[in-house]
């Protein structure tokens, strides 16, 4: 070790040197969001809650093709299905437990007709467990709130699907 | 009747009233602490720091406390419950009593004994009976692990603030804090030959209230939380005041050792319409803030060390720094007949 390299280590240059960064930091702008008041933003990608989406006719997308509950590695999605009375195939049942569910996006990606997606919200915690035990109803509630962001969320992210 | 209330009852309230005065401020002080390292921290690392309860978030203290005091004291089957308890309160108590002898401005002391340092140093050292009998007393081995290396550490750091102590004693031939506060009425000790011991001092001081960078007593990632592991609610909250009293008190000690205690830093002369005898007070908080400042700055500067390495710095480096300038310290005071009469 050089002469220069022992009278740094004596006289604590190095810690000075931390401790003058630090100092300077104090007065940098903060980075804080004040969370519920302001937020970060998101992308067009973010799988947050999800929604069953409708035609603009009203008629519900889901085909009951199943794939959504196939792929889905953590089984949080139940399907029942049987021909409805016009013979189109319908859900009977479509549940998510979303104390299961993992938020990988393979449910969205898996869909056809584009019916299952994971919107923008993840504002929806709750204090029992049976709150987060989502049925059909409930799918197609939040599809129809949240319709207006899912559709410009799809559109602005289909030219890199 | 009247007589016995004369000779004891009154002095005694006196002497009541006094101890409330010191305590219920620092008390304060040690809450508001927790609130300045939050801040300081956050803001040095761009954050905003507690900022929703009550105005600044100035509240927070409280809710802290309130939330702490709330909580269900859990205590571990197979803990030995007296030692268990009796612990936190040791530690609080030691904290706390240290300040006796701390002298706020010109006189205004409540026990102005001549060993002044010396009582200092033996109550700090009882501190580490706090810590290791709560980590034995809690009956886990992180616990446990925790304390031992708590007590080693303290007792390593304390050889050499003893001897950091006897070269601000060759300069002012006393152990009475007041007389050593007086002895730098011509120059603070940090500016003298002294510095480098403030430094070591300061050094230690950190190692002695097992703060960053040395706080591996509580080194979470291998120790979960030391020897306070077992502790929940109020038996925990009074560590943690113990923790940040003893912050205080070292920060004290600091500024009556090297920083001139109450003095005014190059006595200059006050201007603002404060009353002279204020004055004391008001320079000798400055400077505890300014120390405490410097603990939580370097908190919010430097990673953990390793424990060899915290005890090579203590044996290795500090031991014979400070041996070193105890010689130094008195050939300089009886080659220049500086000694003091």
């Amino acid at each position: 070790m050089s002469a220069m390299q022992n009278i740094k280590r004596i006289v604590l240059f190095e810690l000075a040197k931390g401790f003058w960064l630090t100092f300077s930091y104090m007065f940098r702008r903060k980075v804080t969001l004040n969370y519920p008041y302001e937020k970060g933003p998101l992308s067009p990608r973010f799988r947050g809650e999800h929604a069953l989406r409708r035609y603009p006719n009203g008629e519900e997308r889901c085909i009951a093709c199943k794939l959504c509950e196939a792929i889905c590695p953590a089984q949080a999605i139940t399907i029942e299905a049987e021909p409805r009375a016009d013979g189109s195939r319908r859900t009977t049942r479509y549940d998510i437990d979303m104390t299961k569910c993992i938020y990988c996006g393979l449910c969205q990606e898996a869909c056809p007709v584009d019916a299952i997606v994971e919107g923008p919200n993840f504002e929806y915690s709750a204090e029992t467990h049976e709150e987060l035990l989502y049925n059909k109803e409930r799918l197609l509630a939040n599809g129809d709130r949240w319709e207006a962001e899912l559709a410009a969320n799809l559109a602005s992210d289909a030219p890199y699907r | 009747m009247i007589d016995f209330l004369t000779t004891y009852g009154l002095p005694l309230l006196i002497l009541i009233a006094k101890i409330v005065a010191i305590i219920v401020p620092l008390l304060v002080a040690i809450a508001y602490l927790t609130y300045a390292e939050r801040k300081v921290m956050a803001a040095m690392q761009m954050r905003k720091g507690p900022n929703v309860v009550g105005p600044l978030g100035l509240l927070q203290p409280i809710a802290d406390g309130v939330k702490l005091l709330g909580k269900e004291t859990i205590i571990p089957s197979g803990a030995d419950m007296v030692l268990f308890l009796g612990a936190p309160m040791l530690t609080f108590f030691l904290a706390l009593c240290a300040w006796a002898v701390i002298p706020f401005s010109d006189g205004v002391v409540l026990a102005d004994i001549n060993v002044g340092i010396l009582y200092l140093f033996a109550i700090s050292s009882l501190g580490v009976y706090g810590i290791i009998v709560a980590g034995w007393a809690s009956n886990s081995k992180y616990s446990f692990l925790g304390a031992m290396r708590s007590a080693a550490q303290m007792v390593s750091y304390e050889v050499s603030i003893g001897l950091v102590i006897i070269t601000v004693l060759l300069y002012v031939g006393s152990l009475n804090l007041s007389k050593i506060v007086e002895a730098q009425s011509h120059g603070w000790f940090v500016f003298s030959f002294l510095f480098p011991m403030f430094i070591v001092f300061f050094i230690s001081a950190l190692a002695e209230t097992n703060r960053h960078p040395f706080d591996l007593p509580e080194g979470e990632s291998e120790l979960v939380g030391g020897f306070n592991t077992e502790y929940s609610s109020m038996a925990f909250a009074l560590f943690f005041l113990g923790e940040y009293g003893n912050m205080i008190l070292l920060s004290a000690t600091t500024t009556i050792l090297f920083l001139g205690g109450w003095l005014a830093p190059f006595n200059i002369e006050p201007v603002l319409g404060i009353p002279d005898a204020l004055w004391g007070f008001i320079w000798f908080a400055l400077k505890i803030c300014f120390c405490l400042f410097v603990f939580l700055w370097t908190r919010a500067t430097l990673p953990r060390y390793r424990y060899d390495q915290l005890m090579r710095i203590g044996w290795k480096f500090f031991l014979p720094l400070s041996l070193l300038w105890v010689v130094l310290t008195a050939g300089y005071l009886v080659a220049f007949d500086k000694l003091p009469k």
